[in-house]
C-alpha cells in the first residue's frame, strides 16, 4: 500500500517531464509533484462561505476509496496479502464512489464551474464505466475469472498467445483509462481557466491540503491504471506468490521499466494529440464501448479468439 | 400457534385498524393510533416470518380460510419465497409506520389515508400468502384498488386525477392479463388450487402462452417497460410513506407474483423464453433510468428509478430461469439470489429515498429541483441519511446496492455455460445494458442529490427549511443502517436466502458462513470474491490514517471566504447548475435518440431587452408511439358508439335479435 503512495507522484513527475523534453523545454524536475504535494499540505484552506461538511470529507474520501483501489492491484508480484477482497468490478465501482463524491463536492459550492465540471465527469464516466466493465467481461472469460491476481497469473503463463479479443480489450482499456484520467484527448490536465475543462473545473473550490488529497488521489489513479495495464497485458516478469526474493527483486525492477515505459508513450501520445471538443468524446468513449463488447462477443462465440 | 396463524392475525389486525381509522375519523389522535398499530403489527409479522425463514423452512404451513366461494374456502400457504416476501412486505410496512407517525400529521385530511394505509399493508401480505387462483386474484385486486384510494388521496392537486385514471386502467389490464394466465393454468378441469396447478403437466404452448400473460399482468404492476406509464405518474401522487410502499414494496408484490407463478407452478422454463426475460429486463433498466434522469421533480425521478431497479431483477431472473431450462443449477441460483438480495436492498434504499423526498417535501412544500438547492445546511441530518442512499442506490462500495449488482454480474459472466446462440449474444449485450444503467444510475443520483442538498437555495422555502420530526428520522436512520449492513455482510444474507433457491430451483450457493472474514465467494474464490467487510475496514483505516497524518504534521488552519468561482462568483443563485443543466451532456448524447430531445434557444435581437430562453424538447416516444393511438381509438369508437345510447325500442329489440342469430351461427359453425 505504501509502494504505490511512494511511486504515485514519480509517475506524475516523470510523464511531466517527458512531455517537457517532447516540446524541448527544460522542465521541472522529476521530483516536483511531491514539492507541490508538501506546498499545499504546510498551505490552509479556503472554504467557500456555504461550503458543507460534504465538501470538506470529500478529499478524504476519494483518497481512500482510490488508494484501497490502487492497493488491491498487484504491481509487481500477485497474491497479495488481501487480494482476495475486491475483484476487478469492485475495484471498478471502488473508483465509481470516489467519482461520486468528487461530483458531489462539485456542486456543493453552487457555483457554475461546479456544476459544469461536475455534470462532464458524470457523462464521461456514464460511458466508461460500461466500457470498462466489458474489458473486465473480456478478461474473465479468457482468465476464467475476475481476481486480478489469478488473471495476472493466466496471463504470465505460456499459453495465452496472441488473441484478438485481448486485442480490442487492450485498446478499450487504454481508451477508457485516458478518459478515466482527464489526459488528452478527453480533458487536458494542465489546463486553467478554461471552458472545456472537466475535472479541473470540478475541483475549482478546492485548496490547501484538501487539494493536495485530491491531487494525489489523480496521481494515484493513473498509476493504478497503469499498473492495471501492465499487470493484465504485460506481466513478463511478474513475480508469482511464494517464489523467491531473487524473483521479486527482478519483478519490481520489470515493474519500474513498465512505469517507464508507459508514462513515456502516454507523454508521447499527449503531446502528438490535440484535445478534442467535450461532445465528441462521447464517439471516443463510444468506440470504446463497442470495442469491449466486439471482443466480448468473439470470446462468447469461441474461445479461440 | 404455528407461523402462518401468527401471519393472519396480524393481517387481521391490519384490516381491524383500517375499520377503527373508519371509526377514529374525526379524532385528532387518529394518526398516532393507527400508526402505532400498524407498526406493531407489520412489526410482529416481521419478526414472525424473519423466525420462520431461518428455522425450519422444510415445514411448510397451510391455513384453510372457510370464505370466499363456499365449495372451495381462501387457501393460504407459508413457504420459504412466501416468508421472504412477507419479510419485504412487512419491513416497508413497519418503517412505513414508524416515518407515518411523523409525517402522518403534515397531513391535510388524515382520513382520506389512515383507513387505506393498513388495508393497504394487508392487501400486500394476503397476496403473497394466497395459495389458490381465486384468493390471489381476490387479493391482488383488493391491494390494486385500495393503492388507487391512496394515490386519490391528494384528488386536488394538479395532473394526479389523470394519475389515478391511468393507474385504474392499467390495472385493471393487469388483472385481466393475469385472469387468463390462471384460467389457462387451471385448465378444463378448473382447479384453482396452487398445489394442482404445480403438479399438472403444462404443454409449451400454454406455457409460453401463461408467461407472456405473467409479463404483461405482473409486468405491468411493477413497471416493466412499456407497461411502466402509470407508475411515474401513481406512485408520486400518493403521501410519501406510501410512495415508498408502492415503489419499495409492491413492485415486489408484482416480482413476487412473477416468480410464483412462472419459477414455482410452470415448473421447467424454455430457453427462449427466458431470452424474452432477460432482454425486457435489459431494456427496462436502461429506459428507467435515462427517463430518471430527465426529471426533474424528485418523487418521479424516484418512480423513474424504480422502473430501473425492477429492469434489473427481471434481468437477473431471466439469467436464472436461463440457467435453470439447461440444467445449471449452482448458476440459477447465483442468479436467482442476486435478484432477490436486490429485491431485498431496493425495498431498502428506495423506502429510504421516498422517506428523504417526503422529508424534504414536508420542509420545504416543494417536489421540484429547481426550487431546492442548500438543503444540507439546513438539514444535515436527513442529508446524511439521502446520501447513504443514493450511494446505496447507485451501487457503490462499500453499500449493499453494489452487492447484488456484482453478483448479477458474476451470473452474467457465467453465461459462457449456455448451450444457446440467442442467449450467448443476448447475454453480454444485456450486461452491457445494466453495466451502463448503473453508471448512469450513479449519475443521475449526483444530479437529484447534488441540485436538492448542495450548492445555494434557490428559493425562499428551501432557504427556511427546517428539519424534520425525530420519528420520520429514526425510520430513516434505521434503513440506512441497514444500507450499510447488508453491504458489508452479504454472505449472512445469501445463506438466509438458501432455503428459497433450494425450493424454487432445487440448488443453493455454497455456504457463505464459512469463507474468512465473512467473505463471499459465489462460485470459488480463485474465479471472483469480494468482502465488503474488509473494503469497509480498510477503506475506514486509510481515510482516518490521512486524516490524522495531515492534521498532525501538516496544517490545520482553515479560512472561509466568498468562493473563488475563477474570480467571477455568480450573483444570483439561479444562475447555478440546474438539474436540466446537469443533464444536458447526457441529454445530448442519449437523448437525440431516446427520446428526440432539442434544445431551442431563443436569442432576442440586439437592443431587444427581453431575457433569453432555452426550451427543451421531449418526447415520450412510448406513451406518443403506443398509448395516445390506443386512446385515439378507443375515443374514436366511442364516440362513434355513443350513438346506440339514443335508439328506439324497435331497433334496440332488432338489435338483440341479430346479435342472437350471429352467435348462434357462430355456434353452429364452431361444432
Amino acid at each position: 500500500m505504501l509502494l504505490v503512495l511512494l511511486l504515485a507522484p514519480l509517475l506524475t513527475g516523470f510523464v511531466r517531464k517527458m512531455k517537457a523534453r517532447l516540446v524541448r523545454r527544460q522542465g521541472a524536475s522529476v521530483f516536483q509533484p511531491y514539492r507541490d504535494l508538501l506546498r499545499l499540505l504546510r498551505k490552509e484552506v479556503v472554504l467557500a462561505d456555504n461550503a458543507s461538511w460534504l465538501f470538506r470529507v470529500t478529499p478524504y474520501v476519494t483518497f481512500a476509496a482510490i488508494w484501497v483501489a490502487a492497493a488491491l492491484v498487484p504491481t509487481f508480484a500477485t497474491g497479495l496479502l488481501f487480494n482476495w477482497t475486491a475483484d476487478l468490478i469492485a475495484i471498478v465501482a471502488l473508483l465509481g464512489s470516489a467519482r461520486f463524491f468528487l461530483a458531489l463536492a462539485g456542486m456543493d459550492v453552487g457555483t457554475s464551474f461546479g456544476g459544469i465540471g461536475s455534470s462532464r465527469e458524470v457523462m464521461i464516466a456514464a460511458l466508461a464505466e460500461p466500457a470498462m466493465l466489458l474489458f473486465v467481461f473480456c478478461m474473465a472469460l479468457v482468465a476464467g475469472s475476475t481476481q486480478l491476481s489469478t488473471v495476472a497469473n493466466f496471463m504470465a503463463s505460456s499459453y495465452v498467445g496472441l488473441r484478438v479479443s485481448l486485442g480490442m480489450a487492450m485498446i478499450a482499456l487504454i481508451m477508457v483509462a485516458l478518459a478515466e484520467n482527464a489526459r488528452i484527448p478527453v480533458d487536458n490536465p494542465a489546463t486553467h481557466l478554461e471552458l472545456t475543462m472537466v475535472h479541473e473545473a470540478m475541483v475549482l473550490e478546492y485548496s490547501g491540503r484538501h487539494l493536495a488529497m485530491i491531487e494525489f488521489g489523480s496521481f494515484l489513479k493513473l498509476l493504478l491504471y497503469i499498473s492495471l495495464i501492465a499487470c493484465v497485458f504485460l506481466p513478463w516478469k511478474i513475480a508469482v506468490f511464494g517464489t523467491g526474493p531473487l524473483s521479486y527483486t527482478i519483478g519490481a525492477a520489470a515493474y519500474l521499466v513498465k512505469l517507464a515505459a508507459a508514462g513515456f508513450f502516454l507523454a508521447l501520445f499527449e503531446t502528438a494529440t490535440a484535445k478534442m471538443r467535450v461532445f465528441r468524446v462521447p464517439q471516443f468513449l463510444g468506440a470504446a464501448l463497442m470495442l469491449g463488447l466486439l471482443g466480448t462477443l468473439l470470446l462468447f462465440v469461441s474461445k479461440g479468439f | 400457534m404455528s407461523a402462518i396463524v401468527l401471519q393472519m392475525l396480524c393481517v387481521a389486525g391490519l384490516l381491524g385498524s383500517a375499520v377503527l381509522a373508519i371509526i377514529l375519523s374525526r379524532s385528532k389522535i387518529a394518526t398516532a393510533i393507527i400508526y402505532s398499530v400498524t407498526l406493531v403489527a407489520s412489526a410482529a409479522a416481521l419478526i414472525g416470518s424473519i423466525h420462520w425463514l431461518l428455522g425450519d423452512t422444510a415445514n411448510v404451513n397451510h391455513l384453510t380460510v372457510p370464505i370466499g366461494l363456499p365449495w372451495l374456502g381462501a387457501h393460504f400457504r407459508l413457504d420459504a419465497l412466501a416468508s421472504f416476501f412477507l419479510i419485504v412486505v412487512n419491513f416497508g410496512g413497519a418503517s412505513a409506520s414508524l416515518y407515518g407517525l411523523g409525517y402522518g400529521h403534515h397531513e391535510e385530511a388524515p382520513q382520506r389515508v389512515l383507513p387505506f394505509f393498513p388495508a393497504f399493508l394487508a392487501g400486500m401480505n394476503l397476496v403473497v400468502l394466497a395459495d389458490d387462483a381465486f384468493s390471489y386474484l381476490l387479493c391482488w385486486e383488493f391491494m390494486s384498488l385500495v393503492s388507487w384510494a391512496l394515490v386519490m388521496a391528494h384528488h386536488r392537486e394538479a395532473g394526479n386525477a389523470k394519475a389515478g385514471y391511468v393507474y385504474l386502467v392499467m390495472a385493471s389490464f393487469g388483472t385481466l392479463a393475469l385472469l387468463l394466465a390462471f384460467g389457462l393454468l387451471a385448465g378444463p378441469g378448473g382447479d384453482y388450487g396452487f398445489a394442482a396447478i404445480r403438479t399438472a403437466q403444462h404443454t409449451p404452448y400454454v406455457a409460453t402462452l401463461v408467461l407472456i400473460l405473467m409479463l404483461l399482468g405482473a409486468g405491468s404492476k411493477a413497471g416493466l417497460v412499456p407497461l411502466h406509464v402509470w407508475l411515474p405518474l401513481a406512485h408520486p401522487a400518493a403521501p410519501s410513506h406510501v410512495s415508498a410502499l408502492m415503489s419499495g414494496v409492491m413492485t415486489k408484490v408484482a416480482i413476487y407474483g412473477f416468480i410464483r407463478v412462472v419459477f414455482d407452478l410452470l415448473g421447467q422454463p424454455s430457453w427462449w423464453a427466458s431470452a424474452i426475460v432477460l432482454s425486457l429486463g435489459g431494456i427496462t433498466a436502461a429506459m428507467g433510468i435515462l427517463y430518471a434522469m430527465m426529471e426533474k421533480d424528485l418523487k418521479r425521478l424516484l418512480a423513474y428509478s424504480t422502473i430501473e431497479n425492477v429492469g434489473v431483477i427481471f434481468a437477473s431472473l431471466g439469467l436464472a430461469s436461463a440457467f435453470q431450462a439447461n440444467g445449471l443449477k449452482l448458476l440459477a441460483a447465483l442468479a436467482f439470489a442476486a435478484a432477490l438480495f436486490h429485491v431485498l436492498n431496493h425495498s431498502f434504499f428506495k423506502s429510504l429515498l421516498f422517506f428523504g423526498a417526503g422529508a424534504v417535501l414536508t420542509a420545504t412544500g416543494e417536489r421540484d429541483m429547481e426550487k431546492l438547492g442548500g438543503l444540507i445546511h439546513r438539514m444535515p441530518l436527513t442529508s446524511f441519511v439521502v446520501l447513504v442512499g443514493c450511494v446505496a442506490i447507485s451501487a457503490l462500495p462499500p453499500f449493499n446496492g453494489f452487492v447484488s449488482e456484482w453478483l448479477m454480474f458474476q451470473a452474467v459472466l457465467q453465461s459462457p455455460e449456455l448451450p444457446q446462440w440467442a442467449l450467448k449474444i443476448t447475454v453480454p449485450a444485456v450486461g452491457a445494458l445494466l453495466a451502463l444503467a448503473a453508471a448512469l444510475a450513479a449519475a443521475c443520483f449526483v444530479k437529484a442529490y447534488g441540485v436538492a442538498f448542495l450548492g445555494r437555495p434557490r428559493s425562499l422555502a428551501a432557504e427556511t427549511a427546517e428539519e424534520v420530526d425525530r420519528y420520520s428520522l429514526s425510520a430513516m436512520f434505521i434503513l440506512a443502517a441497514l444500507c450499510l449492513l447488508a453491504g458489508i455482510l452479504p454472505g449472512l444474507v445469501i445463506d438466509a436466502l438458501s432455503p428459497i433457491t433450494l425450493q424454487i430451483l432445487g440448488g443453493r450457493m455454497p455456504l457463505q458462513i464459512n469463507e474468512p472474514w465473512l467473505s463471499i465467494a459465489p462460485i470459488a474464490e480463485s474465479r471472483s470474491s469480494y468482502n465488503g467487510l474488509l473494503v469497509m475496514l480498510f477503506f475506514t483505516v486509510s481515510a482516518s490514517s490521512a486524516v490524522v497524518f495531515i492534521h498532525r504534521f501538516a496544517s490545520r488552519a482553515l479560512r472561509r471566504g466568498p468562493a473563488w468561482g475563477c474570480g467571477f462568483s455568480d450573483p444570483t443563485p439561479a444562475a447555478q447548475y440546474s438539474g436540466g443543466s446537469f443533464a444536458q451532456p447526457i441529454r445530448r448524447v442519449f437523448g437525440t435518440l431516446v427520446f428526440h430531445a432539442r434544445d431551442h434557444v431563443e436569442m432576442p435581437a440586439p437592443g431587444d431587452i427581453r431575457p433569453a430562453r432555452l426550451r427543451i424538447e421531449l418526447h415520450d416516444l412510448i406513451w406518443e408511439g403506443m398509448y395516445e393511438p390506443i386512446a385515439g381509438v378507443v375515443g374514436f369508437s366511442a364516440d362513434k358508439l355513443n350513438r346506440l345510447q339514443f335508439l328506439t325500442i324497435r331497433r334496440y329489440l332488432s338489435l338483440v335479435f341479430a346479435t342472437l342469430v350471429t352467435l348462434l351461427l357462430v355456434l353452429a359453425i364452431w361444432s
